[in-house]
């Protein structure tokens, strides 16, 4: 039986046109300098192609070419041709199931030139004039023009043949499974999981078989899909929530739950002196308050997996999914604000790449697209970030995603109630997206499956959220949360947990034909929002929707029985009973070993001076400048980006947090990052608890406040089946706790990606064990300070000590050692320095501040006094110390200090306010960065080029 | 009271700000769907001023502007015309610029221009000064196809016209962050009632935008340069 249908076969006549630039541009001249890359020297014309089906005369395409799809003074169009003398012609666009995100645009532009058009797709065509051979082509198109997982190319020399793409609309199939597995052992129940995909462990299997055994029934594939999604590891956290046995250099103790006993439990006993924690851990995105309108609302994610198949549009698709998460806290905020930090390998990387793996440089600069045209489309600024370098990351990429978004007091609870019915929201339901909970909770290898990746399409999310802010206001709805991971399965699933609901998934809106009902059901299609509509509302909600081009579809009602039951036509798809679904995973027990590594401190030369060394750090390419990426996301849009990412007399210095001002008003959001992989090659405690410390300095250092500063916790570890890495998990995650609650910031949200591996044959890389802290502190708006030098002729004071704490620091990976003296936070006294500084900065007597971090004092001095373009002479005998070496008091990572520039006749008041701030030096006229005698003496000039000059592209 | 239009579709985005501008100026505002104006919920010609805000308006997937621009002139273009015509003010701001020259409706009289691929071939954010005609003012821009391209002739005409409303600094980069011809950044009608440029006005309307304000000693709680732009507008329209 054939339900897909394409449209061609309907009557639908299939037109190509291509569109080309006159000139040569840009785009065609980057393509060059890629190919001079791989050694091609090629003259390389890019052109759009557009494949446009419907009932249309050639005079018609003639017409749309001419007023819509070219622009008369810069291009030229040619139907039909796809002939060049003398070149190679490759055409790439994606596969016929990937969803094309310009397709609607573009239908919806021909049809108002009063034309018909059923479905549209785009590719890229190359026009590669070079003299090469056919294997350099297709190796060309593999490496560099295409993406197989989600493209596909087709070449030719002088003509190019390529089938028209195979556009289909149909319905989905009639057909439900059961799959056998009441009378199945041991073996056979595992053959399931594996085979599925359903990353079920033994014990979890047996837990769904004796469930079935009790009903008297084999399972369906939608009700094994369900609950194999609702376990997952991604949507569960099993590991984190389970009971540990926990044995630590040769004592043992016993943890009941891994997450309750250190990131709730700080919380738990901060939360009394925080007035301004609205909802932690218990929706999509942690709320604090913000003024006396609205709260704010933040959440981050990663999204690796799929980054690391494909970076576009995984990291897209990861923008767009946190974006949803805070759509759908509370009753919807509005976003503001999203935060991207990234982990790659180097971009220069030569080493040998695995069958499976992307070179570095690709995924680098395909998660920045992807983020650029997500971020950006949805008119949402990116304002903060973090590009991390270490090759451990080759196999696995790190992609962190995060959105902070404004809702008005008193919206942050939602529930959906008995006869309620739900109603999904946007994007049309598609093939794509299988599996994606259950596979982020595997490790990745050769074979990982490509359905797990989409392309994102912003311009629908950005309809969705127009549309519900509208509906949210009104009052239409009063349960909402988004399609993610496990998608209706998991969202309905969730909002049903305390009710029940019946599902007619015969109503959902499909883009491709033939799907099975548990594909629809579990399908991960973006855009994708489903809430709670009343009856009575039913209609304005849809009027709303409809104003906004956007669809809505009833699919089903929220019950009192407790139950999920999904039909498909009147068949069962789904029926389990919602207690069984939510409590019925089996406790986890884990086994935990954490040992102290026995590392050693390198013995390296005394120099006479350090400019070369300096010179060195600042180029590593996670100091460096990330201008090239900074200035290709918009970080201004909304109007109220009033802490910039790039500060100073000429807007490149490199700030420690944005500052975002909601709504134009006299609050602000002051958000920072901490994240430092590489101490955890020496101690996962000291690497979770200087995450927090670097997040948290960079608030202060930025007018935050940490008395009002909470934060999110993202721990992506590699496979915690092994207990070493399970022990280095326990010990970050007591970090967390025991670090916060000294210094009083509450956890309110977080997540956890625990499988970054890959696998490829013998060889397992996997990541190192990396934090990414996120920070938030509300403040007045007018408090913002920036780390640029103001002005010559100020003081110059450090905030903090300096100890041999180099290991795992960037003046150790010069000479390729890691040490053995990772920094530690000495909370207590911390916290007093962080809260005087703050009073200090409210008292007006800041100019700037700056906190210490990677490349220690000399780097940050660096950094204030090329920002500001104003030297900076210390007097490294003033550093409070208790280091034996020149390079140890410029290099050392040690937490919890600031260099801070006080205006003269000022500083009595500062040192009154900031007791143990030691005066060190002064701003100074000349143009040098000068620290003690000689041991650093360079232009501020050079120390900036050095900086700059990594990351180009 | 100048009653100011500020114009929404799928993917605009810089409709909020936009707003506030006008609001700051005095003018009432009032944030209107396309699909209203085709339905004929709301009339043009109940407005003063017509905005179309910066944005990516549905995808920008042909080229900035281009699908919006498509649609007015297939469904709103003699709305349009006759408020136009009518002395009224029509604004657009980066991509409402850009709807603006795809529409035709600026440089007007038949003149061809339009705004393409930045030089960089890259999508750029980032702040630059702008000469006006009579005053500078300072914004950023955002984008990846606001270089502007004309022929010859009607570049001659632009300048003899004196339609030629903001220029960057420089006809250097990044100062003239896209490589504009005559480094454009603005431009009007002839009669100057029709506006467009790249840059964002919305996005310096308090001091507290400026990317260099924590260095000022002074003035930082007031009003910014932007401002002079919309309440130019909305002067004009009293």
């Amino acid at each position: 039986m054939r339900l897909g249908m394409s449209l061609q076969e309907k009557g639908c006549s299939m037109k190509a046109v291509e569109i080309s630039n006159r000139e040569k541009t840009a785009r065609d001249k980057a393509i060059e300098e890629s190919l001079a890359d791989f050694g091609i020297d090629a003259d390389v014309r890019v052109s759009d192609a557009y494949y446009i089906s419907g009932s249309l005369s050639d005079d018609d395409v003639e017409e749309i070419s001419e007023r819509l799809l070219s622009d008369a003074l810069t291009q030229e169009y040619e139907i039909r041709s796809r002939r060049k003398k003398g070149s190679w012609i490759v055409e790439v666009r994606y596969k016929d199931n990937v969803s094309d995100p310009a397709e609607d645009s573009i239908v919806k532009a021909i049809k108002d030139l009063g034309k018909d058009a059923k479905a549209a797709r785009t590719a890229k065509r190359y026009c590669i004039k070079s003299d090469i051979s056919e294997k350099d082509v297709e190796m060309l198109c593999k490496k560099m023009l295409a993406n197989d997982i989600v493209e596909e190319y087709y070449y030719g020399y002088e003509e190019l043949e390529a089938p028209e793409p195979k556009i289909t609309e149909g319905k989905a199939k009639n057909e439900i499974n059961k799959v056998e597995i009441i009378e199945a052992g041991d073996e056979e129940l595992q053959r399931i999981s594996s085979e599925g995909v359903l990353s079920l462990s033994p014990e979890e299997m047996k837990a769904v078989k004796d469930y079935f055994r009790q009903k008297g029934r084999n399972p369906t594939d939608g009700e094994i899909e369900t609950i194999a999604q609702t376990w997952s590891e991604h949507c569960k956290h099993k590991t984190f929530n389970s009971e540990v046995e926990f044995e630590s250099n040769g004592k043992k103790e016993l943890i009941g739950n891994l997450f309750k006993e250190t990131i709730v439990a700080a919380t738990t006993k901060i939360a009394a002196k925080k007035d301004w924690l609205v909802s932690v851990f218990k929706d999509n995105a942690g709320i604090i308050k913000l003024d006396e309108k609205n709260n704010f609302a933040f959440k981050v994610e990663t999204h690796n997996h799929p980054s690391a198949l494909d970076p576009y549009g995984g990291a897209s698709t990861g923008i767009g999914g946190v974006i949803r998460d805070v759509m759908g806290a509370g009753l919807g905020a509005k976003p503001i604000l999203n935060t991207d930090v990234f982990c790659f390998a180097r971009s220069d990387y030569d080493g040998e790449l695995p069958a499976g793996i992307l070179h570095p440089k690709r995924v680098l600069k395909g998660v920045v697209s992807g983020v650029r045209d997500y971020g950006n489309r949805m008119g949402i600024p990116t304002v903060n970030g973090a590009i991390v370098f270490h090759d451990d990351f080759l196999g696995a990429p790190l992609v962190y995603c995060g959105t902070g978004g404004i809702i008005p007091k008193g919206m942050e609870n939602k529930k959906a109630g008995k006869g309620e019915l739900i109603v999904v929201v946007g994007g049309k339901t598609g093939r794509d997206g299988l599996h994606g909970a259950t596979f982020s909770s595997a490790i990745l290898d050769e074979s990982s499956p490509a359905s797990a990746v989409q392309i994102g399409n912003p311009i629908e999310e950005k309809k969705v959220l127009d549309a519900l802010l509208e509906a949210r206001d009104r009052g239409l709805y009063k349960c909402i949360t988004d399609c993610g991971g496990g998608g209706f399965s998991s969202a309905i699933g969730e909002m049903a947990a305390e009710t029940g609901a019946e599902v007619e998934l015969e109503k959902v809106p499909l883009k491709h034909a033939g799907m099975l009902p548990w594909e629809i059901w579990m399908s991960e299609s973006q855009e994708r929002m489903v809430v709670a509509v009343k009856e009575e509302n039913l209609d304005e909600f849809i009027t709303v929707c409809r104003s906004e081009d956007v669809a809505a579809t009833v699919i089903g009602r929220f019950t009192n029985s407790k139950r999920l039951v999904v039909r498909y036509n009147d068949m069962a798809l789904v029926d389990l009973d919602m207690e069984f679904l939510h409590h019925g995973l089996p406790n986890q027990k884990r086994k935990a070993v954490w040992k102290e590594k026995s590392k050693e401190e390198p013995k390296l030369e005394e120099k006479n001076d350090y400019n070369e060394e300096l010179k060195r750090i600042l180029a590593h390419p996670t100091l460096a400048s990330k201008e090239e990426v900074i200035r290709r996301y918009d970080h201004e849009v909304q109007g109220n980006t009033i802490g910039k990412p790039m500060v100073g007399v000429f807007n490149d210095g490199p700030s420690d947090a944005a500052i975002i001002r909601p709504e134009f008003g006299k609050k602000a959001v002051v958000v920072s990052n901490g994240i430092n992989p590489r101490y955890s090659f020496i101690s996962s405690y000291w690497m979770a608890a200087s995450a927090i410390d670097e997040a948290l300095r960079n608030i202060v250092s930025s007018g935050g406040d940490i008395k009002t500063t909470a934060l999110l916790d993202n721990f992506c570890w590699g496979s915690t089946e092994n207990e070493e890495k399970l022990g280095s998990l326990v010990m970050a995650a007591k970090a967390c706790h025991d670090i916060s609650v000294e210094y009083e910031t509450p956890f309110i949200s977080g997540k956890d990606s625990l499988h970054n591996e890959f696998k490829s044959g013998g060889r397992t890389i996997a990541i190192p064990d990396t934090l990414l802290i996120s920070a938030a502190s509300v403040i007045d708006a007018e408090n913002a300070i920036t780390m640029d030098l103001k002005k010559a002729g100020s003081s110059v004071y450090i905030v903090g000590k300096t100890y041999d704490e180099l290991g795992g620091g960037y003046y150790y990976d010069l000479f390729g050692e890691i040490g053995a003296n990772a920094p530690k936070v000495r909370a207590k006294e911390a916290k007093k320095n962080m809260e005087t500084l703050t009073t200090a900065m409210r008292k007006g007597i800041v100019l700037s501040c700056h906190d210490l971090s990677e490349g220690g004092l000399a780097v940050a001095a660096a950094e204030m006094a090329f920002a500001g373009n104003i030297g900076m002479k210390i007097n490294a005998a003033g550093i409070p110390n208790e280091v034996d070496t020149g390079y140890k008091l410029l290099f050392s990572e040690s937490n919890s200090r600031f260099l801070v520039e006080v205006a003269k006749g000022n500083e009595e008041e500062f040192e009154k306010t900031v007791i143990t701030a030691a005066k060190i030096g002064e701003t100074i006229d000349e143009k040098k960065l000068i620290i003690g005698d000689g041991l650093i003496d360079a232009d501020i000039d050079e120390l900036k080029t050095a900086w700059k000059g990594t990351i180009k592209w | 009271m100048v009653k100011a239009l500020i114009l929404r579709s799928a993917g605009i985005n810089c409709n909020d700000e936009t707003e506030q501008g006008f609001r700051m100026a005095g003018a009432e505002t009032e944030q209107v769907h396309v699909n209203e104006l085709i339905s004929g919920k709301k009339q043009l010609n109940d407005y003063d001023v017509l905005c179309l805000p910066g944005g990516f308006s549905y995808g920008d997937y042909i080229a900035g502007g281009a699908i919006l621009a498509n649609q007015i002139n297939t469904k709103l273009k003699k709305q349009l015309e006759e408020f136009v015509a009518a002395g009224k003010t029509v604004v657009g701001i980066c991509n409402g610029f850009q709807v603006l020259v795809k529409t035709g409706l600026l440089p007007g009289d038949g003149m061809k221009a339009t705004l393409t691929s930045n030089y960089s071939g890259k999508f750029e954010c980032r702040w630059v000064k702008l000469i006006g005609k009579d005053d500078g003012m300072e914004a950023p821009v955002a984008h990846g196809e606001g270089k502007f391209v004309a022929d010859k002739e009607t570049l001659k005409k632009l300048e003899d016209n004196n339609q030629i409303i903001f220029r960057y600094s420089s006809h250097y980069y990044p100062a003239n962050p896209n490589g504009s011809l005559n480094d454009i950044a603005g431009i009007s009608n002839k009669q100057g009632n029709v506006i467009g440029l790249m840059p964002h006005p919305e996005r310096n309307l308090t001091h507290g935008n400026h990317p260099t304000w924590t260095r000022w000693t002074s003035k930082k709680g007031g009003e910014a340069d932007g401002m002079k732009f919309f309440r130019n507008i909305v002067e004009r329209m009293k």
